[in-house]
C-alpha cells in the first residue's frame, strides 16, 4: 500500500531534504488519549504526565475541560492551576496545547451571538495562558471571523489559536479554505491550522471493521466495505451496493462511514507548513509491531520533514471508543507503542520504554 | 462512547419518593447544563416521566426543565451526578434500569443519545 502512496518527487531530494531537518519533530501526548483510564479514575492528572514523560514524550496537549474539572463554566482555582505547574516541571514536560469547545449552541434553540463567542475565546486565551500553553485548539465548526476578531488578544497573551483540521474536512475543503484566507486576510501570525492524522486514513481501520461485524454487519458486506474503500469508491455507490446487498441498520452505518472518511493525501499539508504549529497524532489501533495499519504514518513523517515542521506530534488516541464494548482499552499501551513508532520514524537512537510504574 | 460505563454498579438507593443511582456524562469532556436536552430513565421496562426526574450534582438538585437555562453549572468528565426517579418507590431485589443521554454538542451534524442499561440490587 505504501508503495503506491509515494509522492513523485525524487528519492534524491526526498533524502536531503531529510537530512536537513531530521530533528526539528518533538514528541507529545495529548491527554485525551489516556480518557478511558481517567474517566474511571483510573489514572490521576500526575499518572498522565508522569506516563508520557517517561516515554520522552515531552509535550502535553489536554482538553481543557477534560482536564480542568469546572472549566469553562465555573473557572478553575488557582492551585489546580498551581499543581498542573507543579507537575510540569516535576517532569520536565512542556505545556503544548489547551484544547478548547466554544459551546455556541450554549442557549437552547438560539445561536452564541458574536460577541458573546469572541469573548468567550478571549477566555480560554486567558486559560490557556494561565496553563503556559503555546497553542490552544479551535474546533473546525468555528465561523473563522470569531477567531480573527480574537487574534490581537490572542498575539497579545504570546498564544497562537489553531484551527483542528479533522475528518470529513480536509485541506482543500472550501470552509477550510475559506479559513485559510481569512487568516492570510487579517495578517495575523496567531491564526494557523492543526492537522489531525485521521484525514489521512488510507486503510478502513480493523477496529472499525470489527466493531460493526460485532453489532451485526455480515462478514460478506464488511469484507465489501473494507475493500471498496482500499479501491477509493465513491461512498455513495457503496452505500447503493451495501443496501443492494440487503444491507440494514449497522451495514448501512458501516457504509456511511465513507463518507466522513478519506485517504487524502498528507503532502496536502506542504502547502500550509508556515501556519501549522502542532499535529494530532491520531490513531484507531498500535500493532504488536507498532504499525498503525489504516493512517500512513511513514508517508505523513516524510512530509513533515520535507515541509520542514517544527513543532510536536501529540499522540491521540482514539481506538477507545471502537472497542470498548468488548474489552477494557489499554491506553498506555497503546500510546507506548506509537510513540516506538513515532521515534523510530523520527531517527531517535533510544527507544521510547515505560521505566515508571503507573498507578496501581 | 463510554456507554457501558454510564450507570454506576452497586449505587442504586431509596430516596423520599422514589430512588436514585449514579451516571456519568457519555463524553470524553464536561458540558454545561443547559445543553443537556433530555435524561431518560426506565426501570424493569417502565419509562419515568420526564417531570419525575431529578438531575443532582456537588449538591444542587434540578429539574430536566430547570436544567436547560443553567448556564453556571457543569456535569464535568467521569463525574459521577445522582439521578433521582420519583415513580413512588423500589422494592428491594434486583432491578434493570436505563439510562440514556441527550446532548447538544455545538460542533456535532447531529444530536446523540446514548444508553446504559444494567441490573442494579435494591437492599432489602
Amino acid at each position: 500500500m505504501i508503495a503506491s502512496l509515494q509522492p513523485t518527487r525524487s528519492n534524491e531530494t526526498m533524502e536531503q531534504t531529510e537530512v536537513a531537518v531530521s530533528s526539528a519533530i518533538l514528541r507529545g501526548v495529548s491527554l485525551y488519549s489516556y480518557q478511558n483510564e481517567t474517566f474511571q479514575g483510573k489514572m490521576s492528572l500526575e499518572d498522565c504526565i508522569r506516563t508520557s514523560a517517561a516515554l520522552g514524550a515531552k509535550g502535553i496537549e489536554i482538553i481543557g475541560e477534560q482536564t480542568f474539572w469546572g472549566w469553562p463554566e465555573c473557572g478553575v482555582a488557582q492551585e489546580d492551576v498551581d499543581n498542573w505547574h507543579r507537575l510540569i516541571a516535576k517532569y520536565d514536560c512542556t505545556p503544548v496545547s489547551h484544547d478548547f469547545m466554544l459551546d455556541y449552541k450554549r442557549y437552547k434553540g438560539r445561536e452564541m451571538p458574536f460577541d458573546e463567542q469572541v469573548a468567550s475565546v478571549k477566555n480560554d486565551i486567558d486559560f490557556g495562558a494561565r496553563l503556559g500553553m503555546k497553542f490552544i485548539r479551535a474546533l473546525v465548526s468555528i465561523d473563522p471571523a470569531v477567531l480573527v476578531a480574537a487574534a490581537d488578544y490572542a498575539q497579545e497573551k504570546g498564544i497562537k489559536i489553531l484551527i483542528e483540521v479533522h475528518a470529513p474536512l480536509h485541506f482543500d475543503h472550501p470552509w477550510i479554505i475559506r479559513h485559510a484566507e481569512a487568516f492570510e486576510k487579517s495578517g495575523s501570525d496567531a491564526l494557523g491550522f492543526l492537522p489531525d492524522m485521521g484525514m489521512f486514513l488510507f486503510k478502513f481501520p480493523p477496529v472499525w471493521k470489527e466493531k460493526f461485524m460485532r453489532i451485526g454487519v455480515p462478514k460478506a458486506i464488511a469484507d465489501y466495505i473494507e475493500k471498496a474503500y482500499e479501491d477509493r469508491v465513491l461512498s455513495e455507490y457503496v452505500i447503493l451496493n451495501v443496501a443492494q446487498m440487503g444491507g440494514t441498520g449497522p451495514a448501512i452505518a458501516m457504509a456511511e462511514t465513507l463518507r466522513h472518511n478519506a485517504a487524502f493525501e498528507p503532502k496536502r499539508m506542504l502547502d500550509y507548513m508556515p501556519r501549522i504549529h502542532n499535529i494530532h497524532g491520531k490513531f484507531y489501533q498500535m500493532d504488536e509491531d507498532y504499525v498503525e495499519p489504516s493512517i500512513p504514518y511513514d508517508e505523513i513523517v516524510r512530509v513533515l520533514k520535507q515541509g520542514n515542521y517544527q513543532g510536536y506530534i501529540c499522540s491521540e488516541y482514539e481506538g477507545n471508543r471502537w472497542i470498548e464494548d468488548a474489552q477494557e482499552p489499554d491506553s498506555v499501551e497503546q500510546v507506548r507503542r506509537q510513540q516506538v513508532m513515532l521515534a523510530r520514524l523520527l531517527g531517535e537512537s533510544v527507544e521510547p520504554s515505560l521505566n515508571t510504574t503507573v498507578a496501581a | 462512547m463510554m456507554d457501558n460505563k454510564m450507570i454506576v454498579e452497586g449505587s442504586l438507593q431509596r430516596e423520599d419518593g422514589g430512588f436514585s443511582f449514579l451516571g456519568r456524562l457519555p463524553y470524553y469532556r464536561g458540558l454545561g447544563l443547559s445543553m443537556i436536552e433530555d435524561i431518560i430513565v426506565s426501570v424493569d421496562g417502565e419509562a419515568i416521566p420526564r417531570e419525575a426526574i431529578r438531575f443532582c450534582v456537588r449538591g444542587r438538585t434540578y429539574t430536566l426543565d430547570k436544567m436547560e437555562t443553567v448556564y453556571d453549572n457543569r456535569w464535568n468528565f467521569g463525574e459521577k451526578a445522582r439521578i433521582i426517579a420519583l415513580n413512588g418507590g423500589l422494592p428491594a431485589g434486583n432491578h434493570a434500569i436505563t439510562f440514556a443521554v441527550r446532548m447538544r454538542v455545538s460542533y456535532l451534524p447531529f444530536v446523540p443519545t446514548t444508553k446504559d442499561t444494567k441490573q442494579l440490587a435494591m437492599a432489602a
